[in-house]
């Protein structure tokens, strides 16, 4: 009887301690990343990179994304939604985490295609033709180029443009705030410098909410 | 009597502090997995295979003590200690990159965590096995007695 009964308190005791640790381990990364975000707002927003939404709006949604990523095109309706039903008070920040073997492919695509003005369109197009370029048994990223013109592109100049350099800069650095921001897995989201409690659609939308109290 | 009594009750402890080891092993390294993030390596999954069992093993090996647990828990117990002691030996250095069996994804070499100075995983990882072992070895001396 006795030793059922320590053994029971030192199974509550060791979940009590994990849960505990899990807690403090949460707080600890969200008062860094408090900092980082006071401190390095530039980890955040590079001024290269692209972003949607009014310039006075006081919450800043961040997403490092990788266009091949299945779970990041499934948040890209959610997100827009998010953005309409909130209209001017979000502003949407898109930064890179190609993850995926061969998604610089995409990136390099998505920023020429900023060159011409239709940056949202051809990442709408992206993610809604992606299960036809981006199996992962079988990835064909070619077949990315029969989507293409209906995003209104100039295909030509979009082969010229993806080679830039440039671009391949902007890669580089995106992967390394991401790093810096201990983002390993894509999306990677933060509201104003705030990573998700945990990952999913509420968790999401609660962070957004709570940010939007706070300024609104 | 009542010194035959108090010896099985060292030995019920034995058994139930490789219980304890186990179950924080098992605790940390879902920790380290899903709150900090840290992908386990290949290594790092044998490691748990052979780790996560013992915390039901011993728990059943408790009530009522059964002294056969030895012959269950050992064997499980010392493979893993094998996985961890290479492990150990690439992390460290002693086995050179080049032949380390993991090179895509996740690498079995490169050090996530350092806890103060000079834990890393893999050593937690061998502390536990050995641990385990010495205590199960001093129970089968006690037993065989």
């Amino acid at each position: 009887m006795k030793k059922q009964f320590i053994v029971f308190i030192s199974i509550v005791s060791l979940i009590l301690l994990f849960v505990l640790g899990v807690n403090l381990y949460k707080s600890q990364r969200a008062k860094n990343y408090g900092f980082l975000a006071q401190e390095n707002a530039s980890t955040f927003v590079r001024d290269y990179s692209q972003s949607l939404g009014s310039d006075d709006a006081k919450v800043y949604l961040v997403k490092f994304s990788d266009p091949a990523c299945e779970t990041c095109a499934a948040f890209h309706p959610f997100v827009k939604k998010l953005m309409a039903v909130n209209q001017g008070k979000i502003k949407l920040v898109i930064r890179y985490a190609p993850f995926h073997d061969g998604a610089d492919y995409f990136v390099k695509i998505l920023e020429a295609a900023k060159r011409q003005g239709k940056y949202w369109e051809t990442l709408d197009i992206l993610y809604k033709t992606q299960r036809h370029w981006a199996s992962h048994h079988n990835p064909q990223p070619q077949r990315i180029w029969k989507f293409l013109p209906s995003a209104g592109l100039d295909l030509e100049k979009i082969r010229i443009d993806m080679n830039d350099p440039e671009i391949g800069k902007i890669i580089q650095q995106d992967l390394a705030d991401a790093k810096t921001l201990n983002v390993r897995k894509t999306p990677g989201f933060f509201v104003n410098g705030k990573p998700l409690p945990s990952f999913g659609y509420e968790q999401l939308q609660e962070l957004v909410e709570s940010e939007m109290r706070k300024y609104y | 009597m009542k010194i035959k009594d108090k010896a099985s009750n060292s030995d019920w402890t034995i058994i139930f502090i490789c219980w304890i080891v186990s179950s924080v092993s098992t605790l940390g390294s879902l920790f380290f997995s899903e709150i900090m993030e840290l992908p386990p390596c290949a290594l790092c999954w044998y490691q748990r295979v052979f780790m996560f069992p013992l915390v039901i093993i011993f728990l059943i090996g408790l009530f009522p003590f059964d002294k056969s647990i030895i012959k269950y828990a050992l064997p499980l117990a010392l493979v893993g200690w094998g996985f961890a002691f290479y492990h150990y030996l690439l992390y460290s250095g002693f086995i050179p990159e080049s032949i380390q069996p993991c090179s895509q994804g996740v690498s079995c070499s490169e050090t996530y965590l350092d806890l103060f100075g000079f834990l890393t995983i893999p050593m937690l990882s061998l502390i536990s096995f050995s641990t385990i072992i010495v205590l199960l070895f001093i129970l089968k001396r006690r037993l065989s007695k």
